[in-house]
């Protein structure tokens, strides 16, 4: 058993903690997220210089190695600053997806230009009335001449706006919900019938509606086999929910630590608010919801290269207790700051607001917790 | 002991529900959140009612109560409640009102209470201070006599839609020397147009503005705008913070917010069958309610308390912390219930009539934004740990 992380991870993870602290403070956060992009391509330009897009890569796909430990150092420190710019989508979706299932062709096609940052990608899961269902869906893909064409709506597609490249899943076979029958394939969204509808979302990031109205694609655009995408989806969402349950660790952290800052600072009754034991107690409970969800965040990670089951049941697990966290702790927050904490103008309600919408991706804690009792005999 | 309406009070309710339907002005959006609205949406309906007579049901019949039973009141807030009516903004009505009505002389009274009813007079409220909240008797601001005048400086903040006011009640320190901090406060009516107030906006977590930081620098303010006795403001400010309370709890609305909540998870699906079908969520959701229910009984008595001649007291905390709570609970289920279209911003997008494809279903635009914009109800109005407070205090006696 060894909780430590190698020189090469701590030396990784104390340049990115520099780079946060440096280039994400608040005030520079809020002015890139209103701004007209909403992200900055040359912090992008910098985080592949620092070879952090090549980690989790098997050096043979040109990349360093690593594995989801990697990401998940990553993605505690962008939590910390609430970094917007899409690693998710593009290093551990379309990565995993490439990684796992993608031909010598397709890797080399790819990879490539997600370690060096000049291809951005986008995973377009959800559907208007799928919920958390990757097997519900109306998309489909059809088999014409030697290609594909695509059709449906995917709705929600974190990062889009940004993507040079999606990751869609569709039906080619079966109906609604059936496990079999679902395929990925890999759209480049400048294909002709891509139409995006782009917006900003409540946690500072951007997505799109993202419409496939005959979308022609080649027959090496789909990843792994025709019909048995859901089992490779599952893996590579149980990769991401894995690194999002490190980005909340890491927001819960600093959220945590600002609310106690804050308590000693703010002073009422002629004392800081942080010396009632009403205050301090709830504090403390903070405190330990974080350190549960450290806990959970190592327990889904280390499981991601066991089993199917194992591996789906320390994921919801990890879903479930850090969706609870991270309502408790922003919510704790906010109440602790006050007025304050309602206001724009504190960083704290940007983290309550990441912590929120974390609920929400790949599954929220009712999904987790029916998967989890589904896969425990239950 | 019994739930029961009686006959009058059916006809009561069916005569409510008859003027509301032919009177509630149609042009209200009923779903819009209340800093989308303009200020003429904020007050169109407390017009109709002050030409009615019935903007300010729970003041005393000599002011321009109804003199309702606290069962008509309660029906009268379950009607409204029923089409989400846009009710008159508490800060007049609920705040100021009684305080003039109970404290002030018949000049004030003549002056400030029918413009109150009317809703033609814009009201805000001048308590907190950045370095006052909960607790609000450190306040700063000070007004200082200068013959018939009093000159105040200082700055207060969380001003509710200060930036439509015409008129504002503010405390502010007469006495610096006093020897506890409650001491030494006044009460004062300003007019907002006076030379030397500045309303700053302050935006809000959910992307709106709807409260305002509030510099006063040398505003010059009659003496005659002092409420009650100089010094004694703190006694008023009590007054009616417990006042706020009892109206705080927000039953009627959170009833048709839980409504409004079944309804949304009979459309949203979870396998292909409606999400109020599933266990889990449907638990949740009846949770809210039996904690509703019990609310509003709790409620209920203290209205009835009120009728006796008791309170509102230190149990209005009560209907405050358990009104607040549920208000937030059934916004995060609300949330929960929406799935992936919670994430959405929806700020600047145009509601209806746009060309683009659209995001989610409507009822899906505003549940993000409540959602954090509620959080705000555990902190205002006394913050909930300020109550928990008064209720050692005052009622277990610890």
């Amino acid at each position: 058993m060894d909780f430590n992380f190698t020189d090469e991870q701590t030396m990784v993870r104390d340049s990115l903690t520099r780079l946060v602290r440096e280039k994400y403070d608040s005030d520079s956060r809020r002015a890139v997220i209103a701004s007209e992009s909403g992200w900055r391509p040359e912090i992008w330009s910098q985080l592949a210089e620092l070879g952090l897009f090549g980690m989790p890569f098997a050096e043979e796909d040109g990349g360093f190695g690593g594995g989801a430990i990697d990401s998940m150092i990553v993605m505690e420190e962008f939590g910390k600053g609430l970094v917007v710019e899409p690693y998710v989508p593009t290093v551990v979706c379309a990565g995993g997806f490439l990684k796992h299932a993608g031909t010598a062709a397709q890797k080399a096609e790819h990879i490539g230009g997600i370690v060096d940052g000049s291809r951005i990608f986008a995973f377009a899961y959800a559907e208007a009335r799928a919920r958390y269902d990757y097997a519900n869906l109306e998309s489909t893909a059809k088999k014409v001449g030697s290609g594909y064409v695509l059709n449906g709506h995917k709705t929600v597609v974190i990062g889009a706006p940004w993507a040079t490249h999606l990751i869609v899943t569709v039906r080619t076979s079966g109906s609604k919900r059936d496990r079999d029958g679902i395929s990925v394939f890999v759209v480049d969204k400048a294909s002709d019938g891509v139409v995006t509808r782009d917006y900003p979302t409540i946690d500072g990031r951007r997505a799109s509606e993202v419409f496939l109205e005959n979308v022609s694609v080649p027959a090496d655009a789909l990843v792994g086999e025709e019909g048995n995408g859901l089992a490779l989806i599952e893996l590579v969402t149980d990769e991401a929910i894995a690194a999002l349950c490190a980005e909340a660790c890491g927001a819960m952290k600093v959220a945590q630590a600002m609310t106690v800052e804050y308590s000693r600072q703010r002073k009422q009754f002629g004392v800081p608010i942080g010396s009632f034991q009403a205050l301090q107690h709830r504090m403390v409970d903070m405190f330990t919801e974080y350190e549960q969800s450290v806990s959970m965040t190592y327990l889904a990670t280390l499981k991601l290269g066991e089993g199917e089951n194992e591996r789906k049941r320390a994921v919801s697990a990890a879903k479930v207790r850090i969706g609870q966290a991270a309502h408790h702790i922003g919510q704790e927050a906010i109440q602790i700051h006050g007025g304050m904490g309602m206001t724009d103008e504190l960083a704290i309600g940007h983290y309550f607001k990441r912590l929120t919408i974390f609920d929400s991706e790949f599954g929220n804690v009712d999904h987790h917790m029916k998967r989890h009792i589904a896969l425990s005999g239950g | 002991m019994n739930l029961e309406f009686s006959a009058d009070e059916l006809a009561f309710r069916d005569e409510v529900r008859a003027f509301i339907g032919e009177n509630y002005p149609r042009d209200i959006s009923a779903s819009a959140l209340r800093d989308d609205m303009s200020p003429k949406d904020l007050v169109a309906w407390h017009k109709v009612l002050g030409a009615k007579g019935w903007s300010v049901p729970a003041w005393p019949k000599e002011y321009g109560g109804t003199d309702w039973t606290p069962t008509q009141r309660y029906i009268w807030s379950e009607e409204n409640a029923r089409i989400n009516a846009v009710m008159p903004l508490p800060f007049g009505v609920s705040m100021v009102g009684p305080v003039i009505y109970t404290f002030g002389n018949e000049a004030q009274k003549a002056q400030h209470l029918p413009g109150i009813r009317s809703g033609e007079v814009w009201w805000c409220q001048g308590y907190s201070e950045p370095g006052a909240g909960s607790d609000l008797a450190s306040l700063q601001t000070t007004a200082v006599r200068d013959g018939d005048h009093y000159i105040i400086n200082g700055q207060k903040t969380w001003t509710t839609l200060a930036q439509y006011a015409d008129w504002g009640f503010f405390l502010c320190r007469t006495d610096p020397s006093a020897a506890k901090p409650q001491e030494g406060i006044s009460f004062i009516l300003v007019d907002m147009n006076t030379p030397g107030i500045e309303v700053r906006p302050i935006k809000l977590i959910d992307g709106g503005y709807e409260v305002n930081e509030t510099w006063l620098t040398d505003v010059r303010v009659p003496v005659e705008n002092l409420v009650g006795q100089e010094n004694k403001g703190w006694t008023y400010a009590k007054f009616l913070l417990a006042h706020e309370r009892s109206g705080i709890a927000g039953v009627a609305r959170s009833k048709r917010g839980v409504e409004q909540l079944r309804e949304i998870a009979k459309l949203e699906l979870l396998d292909d069958q409606p999400l109020i079908s599933d266990f889990a969520f449907a638990s949740k959701v009846s949770q809210l309610e039996i904690d509703l229910a019990a609310l509003e009984i709790t409620e209920l008595r203290t209205l009835a308390g009120e009728q006796a001649g008791r309170g509102p007291g230190p149990e209005s905390s009560i209907l405050k912390i358990k009104g607040t709570e549920i208000q937030q609970r059934l916004t995060e289920l609300t949330l929960e219930a929406v799935g992936h279209y919670g994430t959405p911003f929806y700020g600047g997008i145009p509601e209806t009539g746009s060309n683009e494809y659209p995001i989610g279903p409507d009822y899906a635009r505003h549940s993000a934004a409540s959602y954090l914009n509620m959080r705000k109800t555990s902190i205002y109005g006394g913050s909930n740990e300020i109550q928990r407070n008064i209720i050692t205090k005052m009622i277990l006696g610890l």
